[in-house]
């Protein structure tokens, strides 16, 4: 296999990684990093460095929909991304000191069970609507696009929210990975935004955490142009239609991906975690 | 009233970084896409290494190292100055909300956004290595 077939495949396996990362909130890497070690066969670190630009590529080419369109909540995403890049730094500042295989193996059983959980959909709870004061105070409340109009919705539990954002970078920090799953997770569940928020929302922050450690891995030089073409171009393209497809499906359908995407990479971190492959 | 008013500021807010995101992508896409052009037509028949690391040479690893060799228009070298531009996509995002922010005197926001900036110009700085 030549370069111009190699790069092609890559090219049309990163469309399928934009699409499902920019619908979910998840970003590419969930898709790139398995496809190209174990379809390719390339070493894990410039898997890493691609799955990284394919991230900001999902958020950076969604995004510009998602925004425009109103459905991710700007004050939401950087009042929360304030937890997501300090846990990041923390995270990556600890790597050596703690066993990354334990927390991946951790990490995994939390995603099967999470994966569970949203799959489910979420129970009504009793006094869902009544204000937050916090919220209120923070400007966080919104509204997104729906066929019928727009639709307001309320914020809640932000102490939670926001630690669990912590979670997220330690976690992305410690593990390099991206951390979509666990801020959908507890935008979705723990602070009630509504799922089509909390996905483009989760799409939003990851461009910028993931940003925040290219300078590592751009330095490191795990970032290979001639690998990094194909899938910033594949998952352009594929997030673009990500982002329009996410516009009219239902949230039932969205969380059915999800949950099946995330129970896959419950799997492979606990795989990964057991097996010892960083 | 106060209410309606941040409303409409807010969705002007989205738009206008709606349209700096996908300038930017667009950008970038381009400077790739001439990039691979160049690298394909040079390379294409050759074989890809990819299974043992070898890192990437200094002039593709650093940022002025980067910004010098893309002048020489190689392939290799202009995707990677197309990947630069696409990472400081979310970068300048960030600082043009800390200025919509400060339009709007929404001070809890401008503080939010400017230690948001601050963490991650830290972090591409190589601070967490």
């Amino acid at each position: 296999m030549d370069i111009a077939l190699f790069s092609a495949l890559i090219f049309l396996g990163s469309v399928t990684a934009g699409f499902l990362g920019s619908l979910t909130g998840l970003g590419g890497g969930v898709v790139i990093v398995p496809m190209l070690t174990v379809l390719f066969g390339v070493d894990i670190r410039y898997a890493i460095g691609a799955s990284l630009v394919s991230v900001i590529a999902t958020s950076c080419g969604a995004a510009a929909t998602y925004v425009k369109e109103g459905f991710s909540n700007i004050r939401l995403g950087m009042f929360l991304e304030m937890a997501t890049t300090f846990g990041a730094l923390l995270g990556a500042a600890v790597t050596g000191m703690i066993s990354t295989r334990a927390i991946a193996v951790i990490f995994g059983i939390v995603l099967l069970y999470s994966s569970y959980l949203s799959a489910q959909g979420r129970p009504s709870t009793a006094g869902e609507d009544a204000p937050d004061f916090l919220a209120n105070h923070l400007h966080l409340n919104g509204t997104y696009p729906s066929p019928h109009g727009p639709v307001s919705y309320q914020v809640h539990s932000i102490p939670t929210g926001f630690s669990l954002m912590f979670l997220a970078g330690a976690l992305s920090g410690m593990l390099g990975i991206g951390s979509g799953s666990v801020k959908v997770l507890a935008m979705d569940r723990a602070m009630h935004v509504p799922f089509k928020v909390s996905t483009t929302t989760s799409n939003f922050m990851i461009g910028v955490t993931a940003a925040a450690s290219a300078g590592v891995y751009l330095n490191r030089g795990y970032i290979d142009p001639g690998l990094a073409m194909p899938v910033m171009l594949g998952v352009l393209l594929g997030s673009f239609f990500g982002s329009r497809v996410l516009m009219i499906s239902r949230p039932k359908a969205l969380r059915i991906v999800f949950a099946g995407i995330i129970l896959l990479l419950g799997f492979e971190m606990i795989y990964n975690g057991l097996t010892g492959k960083p | 009233m106060i209410f309606k008013k941040l409303a409409i500021t807010d969705s002007r807010l989205d738009e206008i970084i709606g349209n700096l995101l996908r300038a930017g992508v667009i950008i970038a896409s381009l400077i790739v896409l001439a990039g691979g052009g160049e690298y394909l037509t040079r390379h294409g028949k050759e074989l890809p290494d990819y299974r043992i690391f070898h890192g990437e040479p200094s002039d593709l690893r650093t940022i002025p190292g980067i910004l010098e060799s893309a002048s020489s228009f190689r392939g290799r070298s202009l995707i990677q100055f197309g990947i630069f531009v696409l990472i400081m996509t979310p970068v300048l995002r960030v600082a043009f909300t800390i200025a919509c922010f400060g339009l709007q005197k929404d001070r809890i926001y401008v503080g939010v956004t400017l230690i948001v900036f601050a963490l991650l110009l830290f972090s591409l700085a190589g601070g967490n290595r």
